[in-house]
């Protein structure tokens, strides 16, 4: 067993009273002393705080200093459109595999000479094989462990980080920006995993403690546990790398077709030409057997990972399993995600999950559950 | 109050006990979200589980501390479960029990041991 790593935050993180666990090998806060609960409704209300360090920040260049070059490269790993993303701008992806699931999701962006990627911690390993594997030789690979990854998320993260600097204030939805502190730079997208507008900011771990506690010392902000990101992400109705998505799950099952470019689609300028676009291309024109699906308990019960689903209260046959659930703390029920056979997908469809072997009553709803506040441009 | 390893109270009333769970097992479960209660009548032996509590980390049991029959539940907790954070000690009871052989209540760990036993 690998040892455990712990973020530059480690310490503070310590100091605010955080109850530490293992995950995807590294000891990360789950929890701070205000508890799980109410630092998902801060974070909805106000503005919280996530160390984020554990993800994955890579750098993709060039070696002939042409960027549209790695960016086709990419582009046979990834079916979204990377050539014509706009100089810092970021985009959603997922590096698919030959059977057309999923290895991983992740951030792109363009930063002009290279490309930078965020990716999941416990997929770090394997994507960075999956990209030396399979991106050319003029494609240069910094996998950066000399950055932290913060997460500002909630409707008053504009205005905290505006106190470093107001050019943030005209970032959009998915836009990225660079900007120079006293002797470091730190790199900020608008984006994040709450389904709050927000910020991810990658600042150098030499730098990243007194950064956070600045941000820390201002009272709409609290630092939140991966408890309450988890609750966050569920009610934004986001996938879970490992639970709403796997290697086996492809786009078109999770309802992810949205992030795939037309240009990638049938009858796009540069169609196909990634891992298992066979699948992948036919699953968008035709469907698939399967879909992720918004379910809402009729009872109180939560209806967590794994339990199963059925079309009524003694069928044997199950039609669906649930991938992600628990409890939402703004929606105040509990709530799931999880795949059905794509007849009972309708919204409005009542299902049963086995809990503790009872039948309990749900019923098939769209996502997200709570609405998204991301600043789009209009 | 009696206490268990299990980490529920005891409190004898009249004929019978008022069970619990403690302060310490509360903050360790985290913000309680969903309480499933036995049935009034249900007979039960020592370790049955007989509550089903979920917070928002994940699902747990009550078991139950003695023998006997369970003759009154808290209803209150299955609408207001975050009541067992707010009050573990006090409002958030779970249920009352008839004790098979009530002498065995002095068995049980006292405050002190309790104390010892979660450090």
């Amino acid at each position: 067993m690998a040892e455990i790593i712990q973020t530059a935050l480690y310490e503070l993180h310590i100091s605010l009273g955080a109850k530490m666990v293992p995950f995807a090998g590294y000891e990360m806060p789950v929890q701070y002393t205000t508890g799980v609960m109410k630092e998902h409704i801060h974070t909805r209300n106000k503005v919280g705080l996530f160390d984020v360090s554990h993800m994955g920040q890579i750098i993709i260049r060039p070696k002939n200093g042409n960027l549209s070059d790695i960016a086709a490269s990419l582009e046979k790993l990834i079916p979204i459109d990377i050539i014509d993303l706009p100089k810092y701008q970021q985009r959603y992806g997922f590096f698919t595999n030959n059977h057309g699931g999923i290895i991983d999701d992740l951030m792109v962006s363009n930063q002009g000479d290279h490309l930078f990627l965020v990716v999941n911690a416990g997929c770090k390993k394997t994507d960075i094989e999956h990209l030396r594997e399979n991106l050319g030789e003029n494609c240069k690979l910094e996998v950066l462990e000399n950055r932290s990854l913060i997460a500002l998320q909630g409707p008053k993260a504009e205005k905290v980080l505006s106190e470093f600097s107001n050019q943030i204030i005209n970032m959009n939805f998915m836009d990225t920006l660079k900007i120079q502190l006293q002797g470091f730079e730190v790199w900020i997208s608008r984006s994040g995993y709450t389904g709050e507008d927000g910020f991810e900011i990658s600042i150098p771990n030499e730098n990243v403690n007194e950064f956070t506690e600045h941000l820390l010392n201002n009272e709409d902000v609290l630092p939140i546990g991966l408890g309450a990101r988890d609750s966050l992400r569920l009610e934004a109705g986001l996938c879970l790398y490992g639970h709403d998505i796997d290697q086996n799950s492809s786009p078109t099952e999770a309802g992810l077709n949205w992030a795939i470019s037309k240009k990638r689609r049938n009858n796009g300028i540069r169609c196909g030409n990634f891992l298992g676009s066979k699948r992948i291309l036919n699953e968008i024109s035709n469907g698939a057997d399967i879909k992720r699906v918004g379910i809402v308990p009729t009872g109180r019960a939560p209806m967590r990972e794994g339990v199963k689903l059925f079309k009524d209260s003694n069928d044997t046959r199950p039609i669906g399993r649930v991938t992600s659930g628990g409890f939402g703390p703004t929606v105040e029920k509990a709530i799931s995600m999880g795949y059905l056979e794509t007849s009972y997908t309708k919204v409005n469809t009542k299902i049963f999950a086995e809990i503790r072997g009872k039948r309990m009553e749900a019923v098939v709803t769209s996502l997200p559950f709570t609405k998204l506040n991301f600043k789009r441009s209009n | 109050m009696k206490f268990t390893e299990d980490h529920e109270w005891l409190l004898k009333e009249d004929d019978h006990v008022i069970v619990g769970i403690t302060e310490h097992a509360a903050e360790a479960l985290g913000d309680l979200v969903f309480v499933e209660l036995p049935d009034v009548g249900t007979s039960v032996s020592k370790g049955d589980e007989i509550v089903v509590i979920e917070s928002v980390k994940a699902a747990s049991d009550i078991t139950a501390p003695l023998d006997g029959e369970i003759i009154e539940v808290n209803e209150q907790l299955t609408e207001k479960p975050e009541l067992v954070n707010d009050d573990p000690l006090g409002a958030a009871w779970f249920f009352k029990m008839k004790l098979t052989d009530p002498s065995e209540i002095d068995n049980l760990m006292d405050e002190d041991a309790y104390k010892e036993l979660i450090g």
